[in-house]
């Protein structure tokens, strides 16, 4: 007999067909709901981490965009880092984490330089840019197609905010692209590093510090609430919306346990509304300390320092005098 | 489990395998405090890497002391343009010395004409004497940087004809698709980073502005952007490696610019950077013309390559003296047992023996 469980679910539910959707009305079509098109069917693999149903897809005219201007910068950022290897195929896989489509250097500003000199970074980037902006739309009208909410759209739209604070609206305040982060891997990360420093220590940037509390709190949230849902599953405690109108032992349970551990609980109501604006805030306010630094500071630390927000420790040697303040000294 | 489920599953735990076996140190790692609690300033070593870099760096046993009295080598033999002031039992050794630390496998011949001591015609006794015109100078004047303990041939050399850590520059592709930046490719001198291949030109060769950070909190007093600051990243990540430390050992962890709160080793290193450009400049880059008339090193051998790809010297970096070690042989006092380095004569080289002949 086989049984039921929520986690990990060992047996897959699923219908003799695939399910094509709640049925939204003709009326519905005026939003851009529309025939529910590609059937679908099921995957095993699929169904052992979440619904083994695939489809249907939705694709439109907004996805068909997207996918194409998506396609475009991958094929442009690919075929430069291809190029930086002289076309060897096989260097192109052994450096692929190191290879890189670089942004202009500073000398063309906001100017449009040559392709090969930065060109090529621009064409990708508006490219990326189209693409992530038609998906966010699609996003948007999907939810709306379906009658929801629009808040998957504007958590996206969170991010979006970050990846546009470093890609256009910085480099365009501070007046050049080639502040804009690099298309790789690991020079990517390498910029990160490099901007931090550079910028005299992002650890001092207030908005900096709120973004890891946010990222580090959503993986809290995110853990408590998990653990709190897969441990009242043996009550029915994954049926979390009826539970926030109709309190069973589930709700009461999971709330006398927070209450008993630390003297409050978040409602079944209110963890997802934590979870969004902890999720949100954290790209929100990355992208405002992104946005600061070299606009309105340009060292943080000495930012810090002034603002008695840097605290002075201990000194264990003599203080070390610049050697090039020494008259006569080399460069 | 289906098949597909278990072929799945056998496949990530052999990349979660590979991944943590290429990329994870095996411990122990010990780490010490250098600064305040707190802070982060430590160092973080590798016993099995420290065990092997003390090996590597020990200094060879010093010959007996030769006799100062006497009369002097320039007396006794002809053509001694630098030594001139050792006594003949002085000259004996320091050249017996040069030998093992140089060429140990090649002996006399590698610079001499054996027939002739006195000949010119190898272009390796040349370099050599700039050579130690070089050492001369860089335990006379840069003592901010080599204090009393001072370099001897073996420092670099450590028997070798061409000490094992050199660098030239690379050429860079001026065609194609992208332009190249000297960048986003495995950077062996960067600890296999994406930062700049060759920091070296620009920093040990040139005299580029290495700083970067600003000295104001607000704008508009720093012109350095991003993409320099990946340039010094390269070269301070040269020097991390070159000398087996963290960035600690030089910078405070709050402020890397800050000098008032740095360690004192940052002292040293600022030195350090203005000798290496002197060294190159002065010394290394003018005898460029000896190597491209011999850029598979003398005729006896060993052929080894004298030249960069782009046809310029082999250079000095902070790895060609430090070889993993934050001092070269942990500091062990070697040129003290060689006092005929102090008399070396930094006089002009005679024109004649400045090209080979």
């Amino acid at each position: 007999m086989p049984e039921y469980q929520n986690l990990f679910t060992r047996v897959q539910v699923r219908g003799p067909t695939p399910y094509p959707g709640t049925p939204m009305g003709e009326g519905q079509l005026l939003v851009g709901n529309s025939t529910r098109e590609m059937r679908g069917g099921f995957v095993h693999l699929f169904g052992r981490i979440g619904d083994a149903q695939i489809g249907p897809v939705y694709l439109g005219t907004l996805g068909v965009l997207s996918l194409i201007f998506g396609f475009i910068a991958i094929e442009i950022i690919g075929l430069n880092m291809l190029a930086s290897v002289n076309w060897d195929v096989v260097q192109f896989v052994r450096q692929l984490f190191w290879l890189a489509l670089e942004p202009p250097s500073a000398e063309y500003g906001l100017r449009i330089p040559p392709l090969r000199e930065g060109g090529w970074w621009i064409v990708a980037g508006f490219c990326l840019t189209v693409s992530i902006l038609l998906w966010w739309a699609r996003t948007y009208r999907r939810a709306r197609a379906l009658g929801m909410g629009t808040h998957v759209a504007w958590a996206f739209a969170a991010a979006i905010w970050l990846y546009l604070v470093l890609g256009f609206i910085r480099p365009v305040l501070m007046g050049s692209w080639s502040e804009a982060v690099p298309f790789g891997i690991f020079p990517h990360l390498d910029w990160t590093a490099a901007f931090s420093i550079r910028y005299g220590n992002l650890f001092y940037n207030p908005f900096h510090a709120l973004s890891i509390v946010f990222l580090y709190g959503s993986t809290l949230l995110f853990a408590m609430h998990g653990a709190t849902i897969l441990a009242l599953g043996r009550y029915g405690g994954e049926r979390e919306i009826e539970l926030v109108l109709d309190r069973g032992t589930a709700a009461e349970r999971g709330a006398l346990f927070w209450r008993w551990c630390m003297g409050f609980n978040a409602s079944f109501e209110s963890i997802h509304r934590w979870a969004w604006w902890f999720a949100v805030l954290c790209p929100l306010t990355g992208g405002i300390g992104i946005l600061l630094t070299g606009t309105v500071v340009d060292n943080w630390y000495l930012w810090a320092v002034e603002r008695h927000f840097a605290p002075a420790y201990p000194q264990l040697w003599a203080p070390v005098i610049d050697p090039a303040l020494t008259t006569g000294a080399p460069r | 489990m289906s098949l597909t489920a278990r072929v799945g599953l056998v496949f990530a735990a052999a990349l979660c395998v590979v991944i943590v076996l290429m990329t994870f140190e095996r411990p122990p790692v010990s780490t010490s405090q250098q600064g305040f609690r707190g802070v982060a300033m430590e160092q973080v070593v590798n016993p099995r890497t420290q065990a092997v870099r003390l090996a590597a760096n020990r200094i060879p046993e010093a010959p007996e002391a030769a006799d100062t009295e006497g009369e002097k080598a320039r007396e006794i033999y002809e053509n001694v343009q630098v030594l001139g002031e050792l006594s003949v039992a002085q000259f004996g050794r320091i050249m017996a010395a040069m030998t093992e630390w140089i060429a140990p496998e090649q002996g006399c011949a590698y610079c001499h004409n054996v027939e002739n001591l006195a000949s010119d015609e190898v272009y390796t006794k040349v370099v050599s004497r700039r050579m130690l015109q070089m050492t001369r100078h860089i335990n006379a004047d840069w003592t901010p940087h080599v204090g009393t303990t001072g370099v001897t041939c073996y420092t670099c050399h450590r028997g070798r004809p061409v000490p094992a850590e050199v660098w030239a520059s690379v050429p860079l592709p001026h065609n194609g698709l992208q332009a190249s930046r000297g960048q986003n490719h495995p950077a062996a001198v960067a600890n296999d980073s994406s930062l700049p291949g060759e920091p070296f030109t620009p920093f040990l060769l040139q005299d580029n502005e290495i700083r970067v950070i600003s000295t104001a909190s607000g704008p508009g007093t720093n012109p350095a952007n991003t993409m320099q600051a990946e340039w010094t990243y390269a070269l301070m990540m040269h020097m991390s490696e070159g000398l087996g430390v963290n960035c600690t050992f030089c910078h405070n962890s709050r402020s890397f610019a800050n000098w008032s709160t740095s360690p004192p080793a940052r002292l040293n290193a600022w030195h350090g950077i203005r000798m290496v450009r002197d060294l190159n400049n002065n010394y290394v880059v003018p005898l460029t013309p000896l190597w491209v008339a011999n850029p598979r090193g003398p005729a006896e051998g060993p052929h080894m390559p004298r030249l960069g790809v782009a046809g310029d010297a082999l250079k000095v970096n902070c790895a060609t003296c430090h070889q993993g070690a934050n001092r070269p042989f942990y500091g062990a006092p070697m040129l003290q047992d060689y006092p005929e380095l102090g008399l070396v004569s930094e006089a002009p080289l005679r024109a004649a023996s400045a090209v080979p002949r």
